[in-house]
């Protein structure tokens, strides 16, 4: 009888590993995969031969996309528009997550920007009335187009201050007495305390605007203004137009064979190469943004 | 006493005042881009009631009332729209749930650390790429010449064309959806489990609980509050069914099964800049998602005493 369940168990236990550790392999294959596809050469990527390891390797796709100009201004946008977008984010929400951690008494008024933050959070305009502001303001063209709209990313905010609300008030206090303003109370005393509210926030706003891709696509009408994901996208849509026109499959198949796998894939490793390197913080934080974000009145 | 209680009174009532500028000021920048980019936009939906000419502009065009909702709802496009938008959105709410809840508790029961730690390394990541890279990855695979069937043809089963056929094209979205996410969805039901008291899975343990017993009676119930949680989120976006994964999946032979409420308005509002019509479908789903939202949330305050948003 005893033998039979740990029979059972190490059966159990056994299956478990096996089923968390498929899980890991369904997840990580298809990437692996694209970075095995940049380094094959095309006959052996047409022969659908490449699976776990690279064949025919090479490096000549890497050696082709440098000379791709419009692929490195792209990257060269999305990485100013990364670095301007933060800041603006940071700033903003900082600025307003400070008042709006005090409570009622403490600062009158603040119910009502609460309301109004909130409610811009679960209600929009909607895509074409955001556009036409976009184009009335003339931005369209502009790297302030991809920035400015979601300047102040409200979920973040409300994250920042919940953290705020929990920095003991004796801190502030003893700020006040020495004749500190608010804005120096906020600066000296809160922001040292909140670094990993401030990190995963960072993160995200990172995230958010390496992603991107639709801003770019509807604000720009020049090809050349396009930040790094709306270029990928571009050129990947050229496929699906040609499906949209009504060619044949035969056609169709054509051009994929054409299509060259192998450049394609070395652009998706390098467009997914920063988010890599900013990863393991990214994880660091995770628990961190997903246990303060929530909406506490 | 007195004396010198009023001076400082005083004193502290100024910085009071004061404190209270800074605070209007310090919202201030942040404010004005709300009231552009947020409030600006939700008064320029009027234009669902207009026959809305860029010339013209907002204050210009024609009056048309309820036209565009007529022409709405009289439609059969619109039914195909929120039938699409529905079946895949719970399609993947229900999916993503079970896998996610399953994923957890099986994740726990791993004991050694390092095999742990990066699994949950590799299925976290897909959450963090942008469908803009990961729709490639989907055509690579499960193409006409893709892997899977290249796998399937040396089974010596016929290829099946999973992103032109619309018998496979929702179950691509939320096949896809769910290996995107299901590993971070995962991570809050890993916090539930390793929070339940160790005590309770000892005493059931001693009185003969079986595993399943255990996971059944034990692990799960203690799950219950944040499932229904992410359940409430969930239903309040119900109508948004994935905008960037669609938009970068789909073509037209797939538009009877994978157009979808968002992905109908971008073509038809800024491609075909029927900018009204595309307006007041928009509107339509705003206006819904948001009293789906706050009914979510009044539910959750009531039974879990706890704001969704």
């Amino acid at each position: 009888m005893i033998e039979n369940t740990d029979l059972r168990s190490r059966v159990r236990v056994g299956l478990t590993y096996f089923v968390v550790i498929f899980a890991g392999i369904i997840c990580f294959f298809p990437l692996w995969n694209v970075i095995c596809l940049s380094l094959s050469s095309n006959w052996a990527i047409t022969a659908n031969k490449v699976g776990f390891y690279p064949i025919g390797i090479h490096f000549q796709s890497y050696k082709k996309l440098l000379e791709d100009t419009q692929f490195w201004r792209s990257f060269l946008t999305s990485v100013i528009r990364v670095a301007l977008g933060l800041s603006i984010n940071m700033t903003l929400s900082v600025l307003m997550a400070y008042p709006l951690s005090k409570t009622d008494e403490e600062f009158r008024g603040r119910k009502i920007y609460m309301g109004l933050l909130v409610f811009a959070m679960l209600f929009s305009g909607g895509m074409i009335p955001t556009y036409l502001v976009v184009k009335q303001l003339g931005l369209l063209n502009s790297i302030w187009a991809l920035v400015l709209p979601g300047a102040v990313p409200i979920f973040n905010t409300i994250m920042i201050k919940n953290f705020f609300v929990g920095v003991p008030k004796s801190l502030e206090e003893a700020a006040v007495i020495d004749g500190a303003t608010p804005m120096q109370v906020m600066l000296r005393v809160y922001l040292p305390c909140s670094k990993p509210v401030l990190a995963t926030v960072a993160l995200f706003s990172i995230v958010n605007h390496w992603n991107d891709y639709f801003k770019g696509l509807i604000y720009m009408t020049k090809v050349k203004n396009y930040p790094l994901m709306s270029y990928i996208q571009s050129i990947s849509v050229d496929l699906q137009q040609l499906v949209e026109s009504g060619a044949s499959t035969e056609e169709i198949e054509q051009a994929a064979q054409l299509s060259n796998r192998s450049l394609d894939s070395a652009k998706i490793v390098v467009a997914m190469i920063p988010l890599l390197m900013i990863y393991p913080l990214l994880q660091k934080y995770l628990i961190t943004g997903i246990t303060i974000g929530a909406v506490k009145e | 006493m007195k004396d010198k209680n009023v001076p400082r009174a005083k004193k502290a009532n100024v910085r009071n005042r004061t404190s209270q500028i800074y605070f209007h000021l310090m919202l201030l920048p942040g404010m004005i881009f709300i009231l552009i980019f947020n409030y600006i936009p939700m008064g320029g939906m009027v234009m669902a009631f207009e026959n809305f000419k860029p010339a013209k502009g907002i204050f210009g065009s024609d009056w048309v009332g309820f036209k565009q909702f007529e022409r709405l709802f009289s439609n059969s496009d619109f039914y195909e729209l929120i039938r699409n938008t529905l079946v895949i959105s719970l399609g993947k709410l229900v999916i993503k749930l079970v896998v996610a809840v399953a994923f957890a508790i099986l994740l726990n029961e791993i004991k050694t650390m390092w095999l742990k730690k990066s699994v949950q390394t590799i299925v976290y990541l897909p959450h963090f790429l942008s469908w803009v890279v990961l729709a490639p990855v989907v055509f690579y695979m499960f193409g006409i010449n893709g892997t899977v069937n290249s796998v399937l043809s040396s089974l010596g089963v016929d290829k099946i064309n999973f992103i032109g056929s619309n018998d496979y094209f929702q179950g691509l979205l939320i096949g896809t959806s769910i290996w995107k996410e299901f590993g971070y969805g995962s991570i809050v039901y890993l916090a539930a489990i390793t929070a339940v008291d160790p005590g309770l899975h000892e005493a059931a343990a001693i009185d003969g609980a079986s595993w399943w017993q255990r996971v059944w009676n034990v692990t799960l119930p203690a799950m219950v509050p944040i499932i229904i949680l992410m359940l409430a989120i969930d239903v309040g976006h119900v109508l948004s069914a994935g905008f960037d994964q669609v938009y970068n999946l789909y073509s037209v032979r797939v538009y009877e099964t994978g157009d979808i409420l968002d992905t109908y308005v971008y073509r038809v509002g800024l491609q075909q800049r029927q900018y009204s019509f595309a307006t007041a479908v928009d509107m339509f789903k705003s206006i819904i998602g948001l009293v789906l939202m706050l009914s979510v949330n009044g539910l959750s305050k009531k039974f879990l005493n706890r704001s969704v948003f």
